[in-house]
Protein backbone atom coordinates (compact mmCIF):
# COMPACT_ATOMS: atom_id res chain seq x y z
CA UNK A 1 0.00 0.00 0.00
CA UNK A 2 1.36 3.47 -0.75
CA UNK A 3 1.31 6.42 1.00
CA UNK A 4 -0.85 8.12 -1.02
CA UNK A 5 -3.68 5.69 -0.72
CA UNK A 6 -3.19 5.09 3.08
CA UNK A 7 -3.53 8.32 3.63
CA UNK A 8 -6.92 8.50 1.20
CA UNK A 9 -7.85 5.40 3.55
CA UNK A 10 -7.19 7.03 6.71
CA UNK A 11 -9.08 10.05 5.77
CA UNK A 12 -12.01 8.25 4.66
CA UNK A 13 -12.65 6.13 7.84
CA UNK A 14 -11.92 9.38 10.08
CA UNK A 15 -14.06 10.80 7.93
CA UNK A 16 -17.10 7.90 7.67
CA UNK A 17 -16.66 7.64 11.64
CA UNK A 18 -17.52 11.31 12.38
CA UNK A 19 -20.47 11.66 10.06
CA UNK A 20 -21.78 8.32 12.00
CA UNK A 21 -21.01 9.67 15.34
CA UNK A 22 -22.79 13.04 14.52
CA UNK A 23 -25.86 11.60 13.16
CA UNK A 24 -26.28 8.98 15.87
CA UNK A 25 -25.31 11.60 18.81
CA UNK A 26 -27.95 14.03 16.79
CA UNK A 27 -30.74 11.25 16.72
CA UNK A 28 -29.86 10.65 20.49
CA UNK A 29 -30.01 14.02 21.39
CA UNK A 30 -33.20 14.54 20.36
CA UNK A 31 -33.98 11.59 22.46
CA UNK A 32 -32.06 12.85 25.45
CA UNK A 33 -33.78 16.12 24.95
CA UNK A 34 -37.50 14.22 25.30
CA UNK A 35 -36.06 12.41 28.58
CA UNK A 36 -34.36 15.71 30.21
CA UNK A 37 -37.28 17.94 29.40
CA UNK A 38 -40.01 14.77 30.46
CA UNK A 39 -37.68 15.09 33.83
CA UNK A 40 -38.20 18.63 34.37
CA UNK A 41 -41.80 18.31 33.96
CA UNK A 42 -41.98 15.35 36.55
CA UNK A 43 -43.07 12.88 34.07
CA UNK A 44 -40.69 9.87 33.00
CA UNK A 45 -40.44 10.72 29.08
CA UNK A 46 -40.83 8.02 26.19
CA UNK A 47 -39.29 4.42 27.95
CA UNK A 48 -40.82 2.10 26.06
CA UNK A 49 -39.02 1.35 22.74
CA UNK A 50 -36.53 -1.09 23.74
CA UNK A 51 -34.81 -0.70 27.17
CA UNK A 52 -34.58 2.65 28.96
CA UNK A 53 -36.33 3.62 25.79
CA UNK A 54 -33.26 3.69 24.07
CA UNK A 55 -34.49 2.61 20.44
CA UNK A 56 -36.76 5.44 20.43
CA UNK A 57 -34.31 7.66 18.05
CA UNK A 58 -35.09 4.40 15.18
CA UNK A 59 -38.73 4.50 16.03
CA UNK A 60 -38.47 7.42 15.14
CA UNK A 61 -36.58 7.31 11.98
CA UNK A 62 -38.90 4.81 10.59
CA UNK A 63 -42.34 6.96 11.08
CA UNK A 64 -40.96 9.94 9.55
CA UNK A 65 -39.27 7.85 6.85
CA UNK A 66 -42.96 5.73 6.30
CA UNK A 67 -44.89 9.53 6.11
CA UNK A 68 -46.68 10.86 3.63
CA UNK A 69 -44.25 13.81 2.13
CA UNK A 70 -46.92 16.28 1.85
CA UNK A 71 -46.25 19.08 -0.50
CA UNK A 72 -48.68 22.19 -0.70
CA UNK A 73 -50.10 22.80 -3.96
CA UNK A 74 -49.16 26.35 -4.22
CA UNK A 75 -45.37 25.63 -3.09
CA UNK A 76 -42.12 26.03 -5.17
CA UNK A 77 -41.57 22.67 -5.41
CA UNK A 78 -37.79 23.34 -5.72
CA UNK A 79 -36.95 25.77 -3.14
CA UNK A 80 -39.32 23.25 -1.01
CA UNK A 81 -37.41 20.63 -2.02
CA UNK A 82 -34.40 22.45 -1.35
CA UNK A 83 -34.36 24.03 2.02
CA UNK A 84 -34.21 20.86 4.61
CA UNK A 85 -30.98 20.42 2.77
CA UNK A 86 -29.73 23.36 3.09
CA UNK A 87 -30.16 24.14 6.93
CA UNK A 88 -28.46 20.81 7.80
CA UNK A 89 -25.86 20.43 4.94
CA UNK A 90 -23.70 23.62 6.35
CA UNK A 91 -24.64 22.65 10.22
CA UNK A 92 -22.84 19.21 9.16
CA UNK A 93 -19.61 20.99 7.21
CA UNK A 94 -19.03 23.25 10.80
CA UNK A 95 -17.62 19.94 12.77
CA UNK A 96 -15.07 19.17 9.36
CA UNK A 97 -13.13 22.36 11.19
CA UNK A 98 -12.98 21.18 14.67
CA UNK A 99 -10.15 19.60 16.12
CA UNK A 100 -12.19 16.48 18.53
CA UNK A 101 -8.81 15.53 19.59
CA UNK A 102 -5.27 15.54 19.78
CA UNK A 103 -3.36 14.35 16.88
CA UNK A 104 -2.74 10.83 16.49
CA UNK A 105 0.09 8.73 15.26
CA UNK A 106 -0.81 5.33 12.98
CA UNK A 107 1.47 3.87 11.04
CA UNK A 108 3.83 6.36 11.35
CA UNK A 109 2.20 8.71 9.93
CA UNK A 110 0.51 11.90 11.91
CA UNK A 111 -3.28 12.20 12.03
CA UNK A 112 -4.85 15.46 13.11
CA UNK A 113 -8.09 14.71 14.38
CA UNK A 114 -9.89 17.06 12.65
CA UNK A 115 -12.03 16.45 9.36
CA UNK A 116 -10.29 19.74 7.44
CA UNK A 117 -7.41 21.39 9.08
CA UNK A 118 -7.98 24.90 7.35
CA UNK A 119 -6.00 28.05 8.71
CA UNK A 120 -9.24 29.87 8.34
CA UNK A 121 -11.20 27.72 10.32
CA UNK A 122 -13.30 30.12 12.40
CA UNK A 123 -14.07 32.32 9.19
CA UNK A 124 -15.34 29.10 7.77
CA UNK A 125 -18.00 28.28 10.42
CA UNK A 126 -18.93 31.86 10.69
CA UNK A 127 -19.86 32.06 6.59
CA UNK A 128 -21.30 28.17 6.68
CA UNK A 129 -23.51 29.28 9.99
CA UNK A 130 -24.82 32.74 7.24
CA UNK A 131 -25.44 29.92 4.79
CA UNK A 132 -27.59 28.01 7.41
CA UNK A 133 -29.96 30.81 7.25
CA UNK A 134 -30.84 30.17 3.56
CA UNK A 135 -32.50 26.85 4.89
CA UNK A 136 -34.94 28.94 7.02
CA UNK A 137 -35.52 31.93 5.03
CA UNK A 138 -36.17 29.13 1.79
CA UNK A 139 -38.39 26.77 3.64
CA UNK A 140 -40.48 29.95 4.76
CA UNK A 141 -40.59 31.33 1.38
CA UNK A 142 -41.35 27.97 -0.41
CA UNK A 143 -43.63 26.86 1.60
CA UNK A 144 -46.13 29.66 0.98
CA UNK A 145 -47.79 29.75 3.58
CA UNK A 146 -48.37 33.01 5.95
CA UNK A 147 -47.12 31.22 9.04
CA UNK A 148 -44.25 29.65 7.04
CA UNK A 149 -42.94 33.35 5.69
CA UNK A 150 -43.50 35.34 8.88
CA UNK A 151 -41.12 32.27 10.40
CA UNK A 152 -38.84 32.91 7.55
CA UNK A 153 -38.73 35.98 7.86
CA UNK A 154 -38.16 36.28 12.12
CA UNK A 155 -35.62 33.71 10.98
CA UNK A 156 -33.62 36.04 8.62
CA UNK A 157 -33.53 38.97 10.89
CA UNK A 158 -32.73 36.95 13.97
CA UNK A 159 -30.16 34.96 12.61
CA UNK A 160 -28.58 38.41 11.08
CA UNK A 161 -28.07 39.90 14.31
CA UNK A 162 -26.99 37.21 16.15
CA UNK A 163 -24.26 36.37 13.77
CA UNK A 164 -23.14 39.75 14.28
CA UNK A 165 -22.83 39.72 17.92
CA UNK A 166 -21.39 35.94 17.89
CA UNK A 167 -18.82 36.84 15.19
CA UNK A 168 -17.73 39.74 17.71
CA UNK A 169 -17.56 37.44 20.47
CA UNK A 170 -14.84 35.41 18.63
CA UNK A 171 -12.57 38.71 18.04
CA UNK A 172 -10.79 38.23 20.80
CA UNK A 173 -10.13 35.10 20.79
CA UNK A 174 -8.49 35.55 17.92
CA UNK A 175 -6.63 38.00 19.16
CA UNK A 176 -5.51 35.93 21.96
CA UNK A 177 -4.52 33.03 20.47
CA UNK A 178 -3.47 35.05 16.97
CA UNK A 179 -4.64 32.70 14.72
CA UNK A 180 -7.78 31.62 12.80
CA UNK A 181 -6.80 28.17 12.89
CA UNK A 182 -9.25 26.16 15.14
CA UNK A 183 -5.76 23.63 15.50
CA UNK A 184 -3.99 26.63 16.56
CA UNK A 185 -6.60 28.06 19.26
CA UNK A 186 -7.24 24.97 21.06
CA UNK A 187 -3.27 24.81 21.67
CA UNK A 188 -3.63 28.71 22.17
CA UNK A 189 -5.56 26.90 25.96
CA UNK A 190 -3.39 24.06 26.60
CA UNK A 191 -2.82 25.55 29.79
CA UNK A 192 -5.89 28.36 30.92
CA UNK A 193 -9.26 27.78 28.55
CA UNK A 194 -9.75 31.12 27.19
CA UNK A 195 -13.51 31.36 29.26
CA UNK A 196 -11.20 32.39 32.34
CA UNK A 197 -9.91 35.56 30.32
CA UNK A 198 -12.80 35.98 28.38
CA UNK A 199 -16.08 35.66 30.47
CA UNK A 200 -18.04 38.39 28.67
CA UNK A 201 -17.50 36.83 25.23
CA UNK A 202 -18.27 33.49 26.41
CA UNK A 203 -21.35 34.66 27.66
CA UNK A 204 -22.10 36.85 24.55
CA UNK A 205 -21.17 33.74 21.99
CA UNK A 206 -23.49 31.48 23.89
CA UNK A 207 -26.41 33.65 23.94
CA UNK A 208 -25.38 34.17 20.41
CA UNK A 209 -25.89 29.94 19.49
CA UNK A 210 -28.55 30.08 21.18
CA UNK A 211 -30.55 32.12 19.16
CA UNK A 212 -28.22 31.00 16.38
CA UNK A 213 -30.05 27.27 16.38
CA UNK A 214 -32.82 28.66 17.23
CA UNK A 215 -33.58 27.51 20.98
CA UNK A 216 -35.81 28.56 23.75
CA UNK A 217 -35.30 31.38 24.39
CA UNK A 218 -34.77 32.58 21.11
CA UNK A 219 -36.89 29.96 19.23
CA UNK A 220 -38.99 32.82 17.51
CA UNK A 221 -39.19 31.72 14.31
CA UNK A 222 -40.59 28.34 15.10
CA UNK A 223 -43.08 29.98 18.04
CA UNK A 224 -45.49 27.14 17.97
CA UNK A 225 -47.74 29.55 20.17
CA UNK A 226 -48.04 32.03 17.31
CA UNK A 227 -46.58 30.57 14.08
CA UNK A 228 -48.02 26.43 14.33
CA UNK A 229 -44.17 25.80 13.33
CA UNK A 230 -42.42 28.53 11.79
CA UNK A 231 -40.34 28.54 8.97
CA UNK A 232 -41.26 24.50 8.66
CA UNK A 233 -45.29 24.19 8.87
CA UNK A 234 -45.41 22.33 5.35
CA UNK A 235 -43.05 19.82 6.30
CA UNK A 236 -44.02 16.86 6.92
CA UNK A 237 -41.96 13.42 6.61
CA UNK A 238 -38.29 13.16 6.46
CA UNK A 239 -38.02 16.61 5.17
CA UNK A 240 -39.14 17.79 8.34
CA UNK A 241 -37.03 15.60 9.88
CA UNK A 242 -33.92 16.84 8.09
CA UNK A 243 -34.60 20.03 9.64
CA UNK A 244 -35.60 18.89 13.26
CA UNK A 245 -31.94 16.73 12.78
CA UNK A 246 -30.31 19.57 11.10
CA UNK A 247 -31.25 21.45 14.56
CA UNK A 248 -29.70 18.35 16.76
CA UNK A 249 -26.61 18.54 14.78
CA UNK A 250 -26.36 22.04 14.71
CA UNK A 251 -26.60 22.03 18.69
CA UNK A 252 -23.87 19.33 19.00
CA UNK A 253 -21.51 21.68 16.58
CA UNK A 254 -22.23 24.88 18.22
CA UNK A 255 -21.58 22.45 21.53
CA UNK A 256 -18.13 21.86 19.92
CA UNK A 257 -17.61 24.93 18.69
CA UNK A 258 -17.82 26.29 22.54
CA UNK A 259 -15.77 23.92 24.12
CA UNK A 260 -12.85 24.26 20.89
CA UNK A 261 -13.26 28.71 21.40
CA UNK A 262 -13.70 28.82 25.42
CA UNK A 263 -13.32 25.91 27.66
CA UNK A 264 -10.04 24.39 26.25
CA UNK A 265 -11.24 22.27 23.47
CA UNK A 266 -9.57 18.67 23.92
CA UNK A 267 -7.31 19.29 26.66
CA UNK A 268 -8.13 18.30 29.93
CA UNK A 269 -6.21 16.37 32.73
CA UNK A 270 -6.56 12.33 33.07
CA UNK A 271 -8.84 11.73 30.25
CA UNK A 272 -8.18 10.95 26.21
CA UNK A 273 -8.92 14.02 24.47
CA UNK A 274 -11.45 12.86 22.88
CA UNK A 275 -13.37 11.94 25.55
CA UNK A 276 -13.20 15.72 27.19
CA UNK A 277 -13.82 16.50 23.65
CA UNK A 278 -17.34 15.02 24.15
CA UNK A 279 -18.18 15.86 28.04
CA UNK A 280 -17.49 19.64 26.73
CA UNK A 281 -19.64 19.33 23.83
CA UNK A 282 -22.48 17.30 25.61
CA UNK A 283 -22.57 19.50 28.95
CA UNK A 284 -23.14 22.81 26.18
CA UNK A 285 -25.64 20.50 24.91
CA UNK A 286 -27.07 19.75 28.00
CA UNK A 287 -27.54 23.16 29.14
CA UNK A 288 -28.99 24.38 26.04
CA UNK A 289 -32.19 21.42 26.77
CA UNK A 290 -31.91 23.12 30.32
CA UNK A 291 -32.10 26.24 29.09
CA UNK A 292 -35.43 24.90 27.14
CA UNK A 293 -36.87 23.83 30.49
CA UNK A 294 -36.59 26.66 32.33
CA UNK A 295 -37.04 29.75 30.13
CA UNK A 296 -39.50 31.30 28.51
CA UNK A 297 -39.84 32.55 24.63
CA UNK A 298 -38.52 36.31 24.09
CA UNK A 299 -41.24 39.00 22.50
CA UNK A 300 -39.40 40.09 19.19
CA UNK A 301 -38.73 43.88 19.90
CA UNK A 302 -37.31 42.40 23.35
CA UNK A 303 -34.59 39.82 21.18
CA UNK A 304 -33.84 42.77 19.01
CA UNK A 305 -33.06 45.08 21.59
CA UNK A 306 -30.98 42.55 22.67
CA UNK A 307 -28.76 41.89 19.76
CA UNK A 308 -28.27 44.72 19.05
CA UNK A 309 -28.57 47.53 21.87
CA UNK A 310 -26.59 45.17 24.11
CA UNK A 311 -24.62 42.36 22.73
CA UNK A 312 -23.09 43.48 20.11
CA UNK A 313 -22.28 47.07 21.80
CA UNK A 314 -20.98 44.65 24.81
CA UNK A 315 -18.63 42.40 22.14
CA UNK A 316 -17.32 46.03 20.53
CA UNK A 317 -16.25 47.30 24.00
CA UNK A 318 -14.54 43.57 24.85
CA UNK A 319 -12.90 43.75 21.83
CA UNK A 320 -11.32 47.08 22.71
CA UNK A 321 -10.74 46.12 26.36
CA UNK A 322 -8.91 42.99 25.18
CA UNK A 323 -6.79 45.09 22.81
CA UNK A 324 -5.73 47.36 25.81
CA UNK A 325 -4.91 44.54 27.54
CA UNK A 326 -2.96 42.98 25.01
CA UNK A 327 -1.12 45.82 24.18
CA UNK A 328 -0.33 46.50 27.82
CA UNK A 329 1.09 42.79 28.47
CA UNK B 1 -30.63 47.51 40.19
CA UNK B 2 -33.19 46.04 37.75
CA UNK B 3 -30.48 44.16 35.75
CA UNK B 4 -28.75 42.17 38.44
CA UNK B 5 -32.56 41.48 39.84
CA UNK B 6 -33.11 39.84 36.55
CA UNK B 7 -30.21 37.69 36.76
CA UNK B 8 -30.90 36.71 39.71
CA UNK B 9 -34.48 35.50 38.47
CA UNK B 10 -33.11 33.95 35.69
CA UNK B 11 -30.72 31.77 37.65
CA UNK B 12 -33.59 31.41 40.37
CA UNK B 13 -35.75 29.36 37.39
CA UNK B 14 -32.51 26.91 36.27
CA UNK B 15 -31.94 25.70 40.12
CA UNK B 16 -35.78 25.22 40.00
CA UNK B 17 -35.69 23.23 37.22
CA UNK B 18 -32.80 21.24 38.26
CA UNK B 19 -34.52 20.43 41.67
CA UNK B 20 -37.27 18.85 39.38
CA UNK B 21 -34.80 17.23 37.00
CA UNK B 22 -33.70 15.17 40.69
CA UNK B 23 -37.28 14.61 41.65
CA UNK B 24 -39.31 11.29 41.55
CA UNK B 25 -41.19 11.34 38.30
CA UNK B 26 -45.15 11.71 39.27
CA UNK B 27 -46.21 9.64 36.13
CA UNK B 28 -47.82 6.10 36.60
CA UNK B 29 -46.84 3.57 34.25
CA UNK B 30 -50.31 2.68 33.27
CA UNK B 31 -50.47 -0.80 31.55
CA UNK B 32 -48.44 -2.26 34.69
CA UNK B 33 -49.34 -0.08 37.57
CA UNK B 34 -53.17 1.04 37.53
CA UNK B 35 -53.94 3.67 39.77
CA UNK B 36 -56.96 2.67 42.56
CA UNK B 37 -59.87 4.90 41.78
CA UNK B 38 -61.94 6.09 44.22
CA UNK B 39 -65.70 4.32 45.25
CA UNK B 40 -67.58 7.00 43.41
CA UNK B 41 -65.54 7.28 40.29
CA UNK B 42 -67.86 7.58 37.31
CA UNK B 43 -67.16 4.82 34.70
CA UNK B 44 -68.70 1.54 33.26
CA UNK B 45 -72.40 1.93 33.88
CA UNK B 46 -74.76 -1.17 35.57
CA UNK B 47 -77.64 -2.29 36.13
CA UNK B 48 -78.83 -3.39 39.66
CA UNK B 49 -80.59 -5.62 41.39
CA UNK B 50 -82.46 -5.25 44.24
CA UNK B 51 -81.68 -7.57 47.31
CA UNK B 52 -84.52 -10.12 46.73
CA UNK B 53 -82.52 -10.43 43.46
CA UNK B 54 -85.50 -8.88 41.44
CA UNK B 55 -84.26 -6.63 38.63
CA UNK B 56 -84.59 -2.79 40.20
CA UNK B 57 -84.98 -1.53 36.32
CA UNK B 58 -88.91 -0.26 35.98
CA UNK B 59 -88.14 1.25 32.51
CA UNK B 60 -89.19 4.06 33.41
CA UNK B 61 -86.90 6.03 30.80
CA UNK B 62 -85.75 8.94 33.00
CA UNK B 63 -82.22 8.13 32.95
CA UNK B 64 -82.90 8.24 28.89
CA UNK B 65 -84.52 11.77 29.33
CA UNK B 66 -81.37 12.96 31.29
CA UNK B 67 -78.66 11.29 29.04
CA UNK B 68 -77.17 15.03 27.38
CA UNK B 69 -75.60 12.45 24.59
CA UNK B 70 -78.85 10.35 24.35
CA UNK B 71 -76.89 7.43 24.53
CA UNK B 72 -79.43 5.31 26.62
CA UNK B 73 -82.36 3.47 24.95
CA UNK B 74 -85.27 0.62 25.61
CA UNK B 75 -88.43 -0.77 25.73
CA UNK B 76 -90.35 -1.01 28.89
CA UNK B 77 -92.89 -4.27 29.14
CA UNK B 78 -94.87 -5.06 31.81
CA UNK B 79 -94.52 -8.60 33.75
CA UNK B 80 -98.23 -10.14 34.33
CA UNK B 81 -98.45 -8.91 37.85
CA UNK B 82 -97.85 -5.75 36.72
CA UNK B 83 -94.55 -5.24 37.41
CA UNK B 84 -92.77 -3.12 34.63
CA UNK B 85 -89.42 -4.12 33.41
CA UNK B 86 -87.11 -3.20 30.46
CA UNK B 87 -87.62 -5.76 27.45
CA UNK B 88 -84.39 -4.61 26.41
CA UNK B 89 -82.15 -1.81 27.61
CA UNK B 90 -78.78 -0.58 25.66
CA UNK B 91 -76.26 2.10 26.00
CA UNK B 92 -73.99 3.09 23.56
CA UNK B 93 -70.70 3.29 25.72
CA UNK B 94 -68.75 5.10 22.46
CA UNK B 95 -71.40 8.21 22.99
CA UNK B 96 -71.49 8.09 26.64
CA UNK B 97 -69.69 10.71 28.53
CA UNK B 98 -69.54 9.33 31.95
CA UNK B 99 -71.65 12.57 33.98
CA UNK B 100 -73.81 10.23 35.70
CA UNK B 101 -77.26 11.91 35.19
CA UNK B 102 -78.40 8.63 34.33
CA UNK B 103 -77.64 7.87 37.85
CA UNK B 104 -79.00 10.67 39.35
CA UNK B 105 -82.46 9.93 37.27
CA UNK B 106 -82.83 6.96 38.61
CA UNK B 107 -85.55 6.56 40.78
CA UNK B 108 -84.76 2.95 41.61
CA UNK B 109 -80.87 3.02 42.06
CA UNK B 110 -81.21 0.69 39.16
CA UNK B 111 -78.52 2.40 37.11
CA UNK B 112 -75.13 3.13 38.78
CA UNK B 113 -71.72 4.10 38.09
CA UNK B 114 -68.88 1.87 38.77
CA UNK B 115 -65.14 2.26 39.30
CA UNK B 116 -64.29 0.07 35.76
CA UNK B 117 -62.67 2.34 33.64
CA UNK B 118 -61.51 -0.28 31.32
CA UNK B 119 -63.45 -0.75 29.11
CA UNK B 120 -61.87 0.12 25.02
CA UNK B 121 -61.82 -1.79 22.35
CA UNK B 122 -60.77 -2.46 18.94
CA UNK B 123 -64.21 -2.95 17.39
CA UNK B 124 -66.70 0.12 18.13
CA UNK B 125 -69.69 -1.92 17.91
CA UNK B 126 -68.40 -4.03 21.17
CA UNK B 127 -69.06 -0.83 23.08
CA UNK B 128 -72.78 -0.78 22.25
CA UNK B 129 -73.83 -2.85 25.72
CA UNK B 130 -77.27 -4.92 25.95
CA UNK B 131 -78.95 -5.14 29.36
CA UNK B 132 -77.08 -9.14 29.34
CA UNK B 133 -73.90 -7.44 29.55
CA UNK B 134 -75.19 -4.26 31.87
CA UNK B 135 -77.69 -6.15 34.45
CA UNK B 136 -75.10 -7.68 37.22
CA UNK B 137 -75.84 -10.14 40.13
CA UNK B 138 -75.88 -7.46 43.05
CA UNK B 139 -76.92 -4.45 44.82
CA UNK B 140 -74.18 -2.06 43.64
CA UNK B 141 -73.70 0.64 46.07
CA UNK B 142 -77.26 0.92 48.20
CA UNK B 143 -77.70 -2.64 49.07
CA UNK B 144 -80.71 -2.47 51.21
CA UNK B 145 -82.93 -0.59 48.91
CA UNK B 146 -86.22 -1.92 47.09
CA UNK B 147 -88.01 0.32 45.03
CA UNK B 148 -91.26 -1.76 45.25
CA UNK B 149 -91.24 -2.43 48.82
CA UNK B 150 -91.91 1.76 49.09
CA UNK B 151 -93.48 2.77 46.34
CA UNK B 152 -94.82 -0.89 44.57
CA UNK B 153 -98.61 -0.76 45.89
CA UNK B 154 -101.20 -3.45 43.78
CA UNK B 155 -98.32 -4.01 42.44
CA UNK B 156 -96.03 -6.54 44.57
CA UNK B 157 -97.89 -5.46 48.15
CA UNK B 158 -101.15 -4.50 49.18
CA UNK B 159 -102.35 -1.57 50.50
CA UNK B 160 -100.44 -0.31 53.61
CA UNK B 161 -97.59 -3.71 53.40
CA UNK B 162 -95.28 -1.24 52.26
CA UNK B 163 -92.54 0.13 54.02
CA UNK B 164 -92.77 3.43 55.79
CA UNK B 165 -96.41 3.14 54.79
CA UNK B 166 -99.34 3.23 57.49
CA UNK B 167 -102.12 1.01 57.06
CA UNK B 168 -105.03 2.33 55.17
CA UNK B 169 -107.41 4.24 57.29
CA UNK B 170 -111.48 3.16 57.26
CA UNK B 171 -112.66 6.54 56.60
CA UNK B 172 -116.10 5.00 57.51
CA UNK B 173 -114.82 3.98 61.38
CA UNK B 174 -113.19 7.35 61.46
CA UNK B 175 -115.82 9.40 63.63
CA UNK B 176 -115.00 11.10 66.71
Amino acid sequence: MTAFSLDITLFAIKLALVFFVILTLAAYLVFAERRILAWVQDRKGPNRVGPFGLLQPLADLIKLLTKEDVIPGAADRWLFYLAPAMAAIPAILIFSVIPFGAPLTIFGRNLPLVVADLNVGLLFFLSLSSIAVYGVAIGGWASNSKYALLGGIRGLAQLISYELSMGLSLVPIVMLSRSFNMADIVAAQATIPFIVYQPLAFIIFMLSITAECKRIPFDLPEAEGELVAGFHTEYSGMRFGLFFVGEYINIIVLGGLAATFFLGGWHGPLLPPTVWFSFKTLAVAFFFIWMRGTLPRLRYDQLMHLGWKVLTPLALVNILITGWWLALK
Amino acid sequence: MQLLSDIQVIFGGFRVTLAHMLRKPVTIQYPEQKRVPYPRFRARIVLTRDPDGGERCVACYLCSAACPVDCISMQSAEREDGRRYAAWFRINFSRCIFCGLCAEACPTLAIQMTPDYEICTRDIMDLVYEKEDLLIDGCGKDASYNFYRHAGIGVTQTRGEGLEETPPVDVRALMP
